[in-house]
């Protein structure tokens, strides 16, 4: 890492030019979000994007993806992924035909020791994502989604890409990046990820919106809602939110809503619409039941 | 710069914040890359390079706030300097002394409409109320931030020789200024109600709440600068250090603390419960299974390429919970419960028993509860466990105990027992406990007490002690945290790495009752 930086371009120089860029992208950005987003290009680190289910943590990815004009890979972590998975993997097909063709110790074939080399040559290898991002001659965005979902070992195999980018397969040396994706990894933080990890990566919070911020995001992402209603929607959804629930309405399920709002005609909502609709926001019968009763205590006769 | 981080990552340390050296390196990196007099970039950035975990953000904050604090009339990037000077030489322009911090997070456009040109101050508190009420409604740092200075200055009564005073003065003002009233208005603000008539509905007044501690937040920031003017960082740092909320003791925790560790154990009981869950998972083999290794056999032509292992028994220990609830130790015992009983899957039954002089099952109780947090309030209401005053007698609910359930404990049964053993110099009665220690299969007492007073004054830990497999130091959350997971590892063995007894610990049968039903489940 002791090479000068390469320039961040344009669109990710200031956390200002980040904010205005993932506007641009659709998505509302508050000052952390931006800022750290600038200073991941800044400092070519990977970014560790944590924070509740449904607050646009993938979706920031995207976002900077669109907004750089890079293209997005895309690698889903699950219990039991591995190296052939992730990294890279021999087309063990293609070589058994290349030996084949090859008639390698037949009369007037070849000798082994060529098509050795040239079995274990790139053209070979079958590239998986990480590897797919190391290799990329264009920009890309590297997108490592639930890593918490990793099994504690296999989360060691993404040390050294998020270090060095670069990566070691044995029959070809270390293959390194011609230039430094931007990594976002991301997590719900069902398990406590291992410290090598967290500390190659900046670490970025994305919680619930303050209201005014989801209000901002309700207008983005749903044509044709009225002001007041974007607001209404974004303070039931936070009184929600502080109740003691299973699981809290997050913020897609907040755009269900308002979207089932716009399409049902309702142009103010209060207490009783909330009690309606609490299955669309929340998805636990026991938190339905709960909030339930708080409502119902306060919806007053007309 | 590079001095205020110093003293930041050190203080970061001592309140048990880990801080890698590399962290540091990268956040020297990270300031020469951004805007270092914008104090909402510098935050920002070093937040996002020296924590990595989201239960420590908090603390960065405050900490952040207490060295790299304001300084008054600087020209720092966030610092606006209207209507806190003295008097009311307040002359520049509030549109243009206004410049933000940057943030571009729709904190623009609020220059113009401040109040009475002369500065925040002279307006009264009812026109504060209105402007706080819009500053929180529309999210408008900048203007909060200038309203919370003049409400310091009016209510706050800081003291910079007394920096411990700081709850207080931010109690006072809250209260001076009236934030509960705020909070209703914000809410009837965003919900004027059905028919216009300014009675709010309850989700608005909980998202109101939710506003309102950011008045909090900015207050309790303003004070911090005030004291770090008069002090310096290190010296408030010091005096007004407040531990993570796993470090913080249960014992004379204050209402906030408590309200922070049970924020802090929502998570941590979901992360432990994954963790239990995995670890039992991944000892997926047991011994060899001869039938069904030889019955896939068959379709290999007779050789057994697949060996098949048996499943092993989830050594899952019965766990009896027997909780003092008497004032002194009731936050240890309800924190206790909780994670316990947010853990059920991870045992195959819990019972819970509580006590102050007299002892009854609340097993039924907690499972009433809607939320794990009512435990306490159900606990008072039904005003469990006591039978003549409200004073720990171990003796009488130990024996009332051993009399009435000591029956029903199997080799399989892992008792607990929650108390400091404060016995208010009654008649500790060990041998109930050793009745019970018979009966069960091992024996844990958690004493929220540090070690150094244990067996002063009216303690008897001691004497108990000889009849358990283990008494452990359980003074906060993370200790708590360490033994729950051992526990569910362990199974009805006694739990690894935990300290024997202090003192005269009789034989170790229980090892032998472990091995036993591991084989014959």
């Amino acid at each position: 890492m002791s090479e000068p930086f390469a320039e961040p371009p344009a669109v990710l120089a200031t956390p200002d030019a980040v904010a205005e860029g993932l506007r641009a992208a659709g998505y509302l950005p508050d000052e952390t979000i931006a800022g750290t987003v600038h200073l991941a290009a800044a400092l070519e680190k990977p970014v560790l994007v944590e924070g509740p289910a449904g607050t646009g943590k993938t979706e920031l990815a995207k976002s900077v993806a669109r907004l750089t004009g890079a293209r997005l890979i895309r690698l889903q972590c699950y219990e039991g992924l591995d190296e052939a998975k992730a990294l890279y993997e021999w087309d063990y097909r293609k070589q058994l035909l290349r030996i084949q063709a090859g008639g390698v110790g037949g009369p007037g074939g070849e000798q082994w020791a060529d098509v050795e080399d040239d079995i274990f040559s790139e053209h070979y290898l079958l590239r998986r994502p990480l590897l797919e991002a190391i290799r990329a001659e264009d920009d890309v965005v590297l997108l490592i989604d639930e890593v918490d979902r990793l099994d504690v070992e296999t989360e060691a195999l993404l040390l050294e890409i998020l270090s060095d980018y670069q990566v070691s397969i044995p029959e070809l040396g270390t293959v390194t990046a011609r230039r430094r994706p931007l990594v976002f990894l991301t997590s719900n933080n069902s398990r406590e990820l291992s410290e090598a990890l967290k500390r190659r990566c900046l670490f970025l919070h994305v919680g619930y919106p303050s209201p005014e911020r989801e209000r901002e995001i309700v207008l983005a992402r749903v044509p044709g809602i009225s002001d007041r209603l974007a607001g209404q929607v974004a303070t039931g959804v936070a009184g929600l939110r502080q109740m003691d629930l299973k699981k809290r309405p997050s913020v897609s399920e907040t755009i269900d809503w308002a979207r089932t709002l716009v399409l049902l005609g309702v142009e103010t909502v209060d207490g009783e619409a909330l009690l309606r609709h609490l299955h669309v926001l929340l998805k636990h019968q026991s938190d339905i039941e709960l909030a339930g009763t708080r409502l119902a205590r306060d919806t007053r006769p007309r | 710069m590079l001095t205020a981080l110093e003293g930041l990552v050190a203080e970061l340390r001592e309140v048990g914040v880990p801080v890698p050296v590399s962290a540091v390196v990268d956040a020297a990196r990270a300031l020469t890359r951004i805007d270092v007099l914008d104090r909402g970039a510098v935050r920002v950035a070093l937040r996002a390079v020296l924590i990595k975990d989201a239960g420590h953000l908090t603390v960065f904050d405050t900490v952040f706030d207490t060295f790299f604090a304001l300084q008054e009339g600087t020209a720092d990037g966030e610092d606006d300097d209207r209507g806190t000077t003295e008097g009311d030489g307040d002359a520049t322009d509030p549109a243009t002394s206004d410049d933000g911090d940057g943030d571009g997070d729709g904190g623009s456009g609020h220059s113009g409409r401040r109040g009475a040109p002369g500065g925040l101050q002279h307006l009264d508190d009812e026109a504060l109320r209105d402007l706080l009420v819009r500053s929180l409604r529309e999210e408008d740092a900048a203007l909060l931030r200038a309203l919370a200075r003049v409400v310091v200055d009016r209510h706050g009564a800081v003291n910079p020789a007394r920096p411990q005073d700081a709850t207080y003065n931010l109690y006072r003002a809250l209260r001076m200024i009236d934030s509960n009233g705020i909070a209703t208005r914000l809410a009837a603000a965003a919900d004027p109600g059905p028919d216009g008539d300014g009675v709010p509905s309850e989700v608005a007044l909980l998202a109101a709440q939710a506003q309102v501690q950011r008045l909090g937040l900015a207050l309790d920031t303003e004070i911090r600068r005030r004291l770090v003017a008069g002090r310096g960082a290190e010296d408030v740092a010091r005096k007004l250090r407040t531990p993570l909320p796993e470090n913080m003791a249960f014992l004379g925790a204050s209402s906030l603390q408590v309200a922070a560790m049970r924020t802090a154990l929502g998570p941590l009981a979901r992360s432990l419960a994954a963790r239990m869950a995995e670890r039992r998972r991944r000892r997926r083999r047991g011994a060899l299974d001869v039938r069904r290794t030889v019955r896939t056999a068959m379709s290999t032509g007779g050789v057994p390429v697949t060996p098949v292992f048996r499943r092993p028994h989830p050594a899952k220990p019965q766990l009896v919970v027997l909780a003092d609830i008497s004032g002194s130790v009731s936050t240890f015992a309800t924190f206790t419960l909780q994670l316990i009983h947010a853990l059920r899957s991870e045992f195959t039954s819990i019972r819970s028993f509580a006590f102050v002089d007299d002892i009854e099952e609340v097993t039924d109780l907690i499972g009433r509860a809607e939320d794990p947090t009512d435990i306490a309030r159900l606990l008072n209401k039904a005003g469990a466990g006591v039978w003549l005053n409200g004073r720990s007698d171990y003796g009488n609910a130990l024996s009332g105990f051993a009399e009435r359930f000591a029956s029903q404990l199997t080799r399989r049964t892992t008792v607990l027992v929650l108390g400091d053993a404060r016995n208010n110099d009654l008649d500790p009665r060990t041998e109930a406990l050793a009745t019970v220690r018979r009966a069960a299969g091992a024996v844990h007492w958690l004493n929220p007490e540090p070690r150094e007073s244990w067996n002063t004054g009216d303690s008897v830990i001691g004497r108990y002690a000889a009849h358990c497999d283990t008494v452990v130091e359980c003074r906060t959350v993370r200790d708590l945290r360490a033994f729950t997971e051992r526990l569910g590892a362990a199974g009805a063995s006694l739990a690894p790495g935990v300290q024997p007894a202090a003192e005269g610990v009789g034989e170790r049968r229980h090892d032998h009752a472990a091995e036993h039903h591991h084989h014959h489940h």
